[in-house]
């Protein structure tokens, strides 16, 4: 087959790839392993690769996907296999295979995130963080491309969970929606550092563990 | 990697540039290596990246298997700013280990306005930006690249120079400083033993004085130490390493393409021209060797673009077959071919025809001066009639911009040759009208002008910079004399140009201005989002020096020159040749239609030079 999706994980050094860097760095990755992407037709050709949904610089995620049409028929493991010796630390290729679904079908990630806090005990922090969003509107700044517009981002989270880790480390785990409208992880120490900054972590990072569709099956 | 720079990264601009892990990138066992070197580019991460220099020397320092090289570059302002405040070290990029840990610090000085940024990067490290204050024999601080042909304003801070090529020299001494560690030796024992490697220059073993009126009285070399300190050059580049595996960054870069180098040297003897003196002789590669490296390269790399380099493409012989070459291979691929530096003459209309079916991107004329006069006394070899003719075929096949760069303020030059500048480009507009097969899509002129920096080992060394109002003046003049629509004007300011033109022709001296200046916060000086004029005006006072002394003095040629100490091959009586040609009005042949015996030639031990 020709066009493929495929279910890949950014982590390391690799998080800080920016979405634009990361299709360049597929693009030569691709062409590494000794495979030529279609490009589309036209005044101005473009390479048919595309990744469904933009992570942030920063975050790790061990379930991007990415479509993409080649010029000849290849074995997706053939594919699998030779473009994981092509790429840089921190991206890896774990499942290659076809796909009919569009991509438009994602509604729901689930994230993982760390909290640190440097001057609070997490024990303490952890039952105020839990009845924080136990409120039905969180309503913060958000920038969009036409300036700073406010948005309640609870209806966005299906759901959130808080659990001690270790001293001065909280875990999270949430599923936020993923499309329309789109809620960047980020916004959520955002909230708490304008709404709670006594609960905020010092530093907070992300991951993504899970796509799903709008019935909270697993997308793929 | 480091806690706090987990918090940072995510803040600043473009993280990935201070991550390492690229495709690529070479790791090693740090407890089975004798030595690590840390390559050290004083410019960003995105303009080291694109110099092949460093990624050749990064392939043959770690072609050593005691030796692991990884590389480090200056962090941009922002990300400058984060590590200061959380107190974070400069980083190699592979180990993210700190500069302070390695053995050797190595920096590529490739400009004068870096200068600064090699102290900010030696603060960064923790580690004293004087030679006199580094007691041990490690770390030990290297620098080379093609500013170090005059190496006198960065002394005090480096315990060794390279001079020339690095790819044999470098390693040699490594091979030495692994011994010397080993041994246990001293820092002076080190330095003396290296100084006797050819390439090598040690400034600590020369003594200099200076006659009142501040020119230099004498270099008085230790015993055992050459009193002039001869390049080093690669022989045969066919069998030189060449790096078919280059990092392959995962963030854009300046230069994001296989670079091949086609030949050093140039033939051409521009007399403004320091790369042209100080490259020589003539040294080549076989197309077969260029075409199997670009194919190689492009597979291990993934990149959609060659290019082909050397100070002048048109005077490869073997080009028209060697872009053949590499075309059989590309086309199929959509691999594109890039040739900067190609001369303005019909061969190189054909030559861009060939590469560039689909994209037709501008053409580009380094005319440099504005009459035939001009140009003949600069002997550059380029008339009137090569770049109309050269437009002329190039319209009628489609192009439609054309960018013309000049200099301002070259020795002779009256207001007649700057009026000449725009005159040609008037006539250029003229041929396009005459020739352009489609002209609804206009044309655009662009004229660039800088102020001329006279620099050590070319023939233009003794001559005075004009003063940044005459400079001025003269954009006026040129301001005033374009009057057609079509045709766009930029001039670069001559701040820089003054700074540059003092540094590149400093001695020893200069060294307490440069570190003035970076004690006031200077770094990053090429980038004019961080030079500051006054900076450097004020560091001048300050230290005592004559900025006008270095920039604008016009010298004698019996002065003893700061940068005499450094032999790049070229006879001094040659350059002394050029210079009174250039009054004169007078071409120089170039080298193949009659060797001038400039000397670099006895570099050579087996091959003939431009064989």
């Amino acid at each position: 087959m020709n066009k493929l999706r495929m279910l890949f994980s950014k982590n390391g050094r690799a998080v800080y790839i920016s979405h634009l860097d990361l299709m360049h760095t597929m693009q030569r990755a691709i062409s590494r392993a000794g495979f030529s992407l279609k490009y589309s037709e036209g005044y101005n050709p473009h390479p048919q690769i595309s990744i469904a949904l933009p992570l942030s610089v920063g975050m790790s995620s061990c379930c991007e996907i990415m479509d993409l049409r080649l010029n000849e028929d290849i074995s997706p493991d053939v594919f699998k296999q030779r473009l994981n010796d092509a790429l840089p630390e921190g991206i890896h290729v774990e499942e290659v295979y076809t796909a009919e679904e569009k991509c438009s079908g994602i509604k729901w990630l689930r994230v993982k995130g760390i909290y640190e806090y440097d001057s609070r005990d997490a024990a303490m922090v952890l039952p105020q963080l839990i009845s924080f969003f136990e409120r039905e509107n969180i309503v913060v700044q958000k920038k969009t491309k036409r300036g700073v517009t406010d948005a309640d981002i609870r209806p966005m989270i299906r759901e959130i969970s808080f659990a001690f880790a270790e001293k001065g480390l909280i875990e999270m785990e949430a599923v936020i929606s993923a499309t329309e409208p789109t809620l960047n992880p980020e916004l959520i120490t955002a909230a708490l550092r304008v709404l709670n900054p006594d609960i905020a972590p010092g530093f907070a990072a992300y991951e993504r563990i899970g796509i799903y569709r709008q019935d909270m099956t697993v997308f793929r | 990697m480091d806690k706090r720079l987990k918090r940072i990264l995510p803040k600043v601009q473009k993280p990935s540039r201070y991550t390492g892990g690229e495709y690529n990138q070479i790791i090693k066992d740090k407890d089975s290596v004798d030595l690590r070197v840390a390559f050290c580019f004083p410019d960003t991460y995105e303009i080291g990246m694109s110099n092949l220099g460093m990624s050749i020397l990064y392939q043959t320092m770690n072609s050593l298997d005691f030796v692991w090289c990884e590389r480090a570059f200056a962090p941009w302002g922002d990300m400058y700013e984060e590590m200061k405040k959380e107190d974070i070290p400069l980083y190699a990029l592979e180990s993210g280990d700190e500069l302070k840990k390695f053995d050797v610090l190595a920096f590529s000085i490739g400009y004068e306005m870096a200068y600064t940024t090699v102290l900010d990067m030696l603060d960064m490290s923790g580690i004293p930006l004087r030679s006199e204050d580094r007691k041990d024999l490690l770390p030990i601080v290297f620098a080379g690249g093609s500013a170090c042909v005059n190496a006198e304003p960065m002394t005090p801070f480096i315990d060794i120079f390279l001079i020339g090529e690095g790819e044999e020299m470098d390693n040699d001494v490594l091979r030495l400083l692994r011994r010397a560690k080993q041994e246990g030796w001293s820092k002076d024992r080190f330095l003396e033993e290296a100084a006797k490697i050819q390439g090598v220059y040690v400034p600590s073993l020369y003594d200099v004085e200076y006659n009142e009126d501040g020119t230099v009285r004498s270099y008085t070399p230790r015993s055992g130490v050459p009193a002039r300190v001869l390049k080093r050059i690669v022989e045969d580049l066919d069998a030189s390493p060449y790096p078919v595996n280059p990092i392959v960054p995962s963030t854009e870069v300046v230069h994001d393409r296989v670079s091949l180098e086609l030949f050093r040297g140039c033939v051409r003897g521009c007399r403004f021209c320091q790369a042209g003196y100080i490259y020589r002789p003539i040294r080549s590669k076989k197309p077969d060797t260029l075409i199997r490296q670009g194919i190689e390269a492009i597979q291990n790399t993934g990149h959609e673009e060659i290019s082909l380099l050397s100070l002048s493409t048109s005077d490869y012989r073997p080009l028209s077959g060697l872009c053949d070459g590499l075309l059989e291979y590309c086309e199929s691929r959509s691999v594109g071919l890039a040739l900067p530096s190609l001369r303005a003459d019909n061969f190189s209309v054909e030559i861009m025809e060939k590469i560039q079916k689909v994209r037709k991107s501008g053409l580009t004329f380094a005319v440099e001066g504005g009459s035939q006069r001009l140009r003949d006394a600069i002997n550059k070899n380029v008339t009137e009639e090569d770049v109309l003719n050269t437009c002329a075929l190039a319209f009628s096949g489609g192009w439609n911009t054309v960018k013309l760069y000049y200099m301002l303020g070259l020795p002779t030059e009256t207001d007649e040759d700057i009026v000449g500048i725009a005159e040609m480009s008037e006539k250029i507009l003229h041929c396009w009208r005459v020739n352009a097969k489609n002209k609804n899509r206009g044309v655009r002129i662009t004229v660039s002008t800088s102020c001329f920096i006279p620099k050590p080992h070319s023939p233009f060394q003794w001559e005075a910079q004009i003063s940044q109002e005459e400079y001025l003046r003269r954009v006026n003049l040129l301001r005033s004399s374009i009057k057609a629509k079509n045709v766009v004007y930029n001039w670069h300011d001559a701040e820089t140009s003054v700074i540059e033109a003092a540094l590149s022709r400093g001695d020893r001296r200069m060294a307490d201005v440069i570190e003035e200046v970076f004690h006031n916060g200077g770094r990053l000086d090429a980038w004019t989002d961080y030079f500051r004029y006054d900076r450097w005006n004020r560091a001048f006072e300050k230290c005592g020096l004559d900025r006008d002394f270095y920039a604008s003095r016009e010298r004698q040629v019996t002065e003893i020159l700061p940068w005499d100490v450094i032999d790049v091959g070229v006879r001094k009586s040659l350059l002394i040749r050029e210079k009174e040609r250039a009054y004169r009005s007078e071409l120089s042949p170039d080298c193949r239609k009659s060797c001038s015996a400039c000397g670099a030639a006895a570099l050579l031990k087996g091959a003939k030079c431009d064989e």
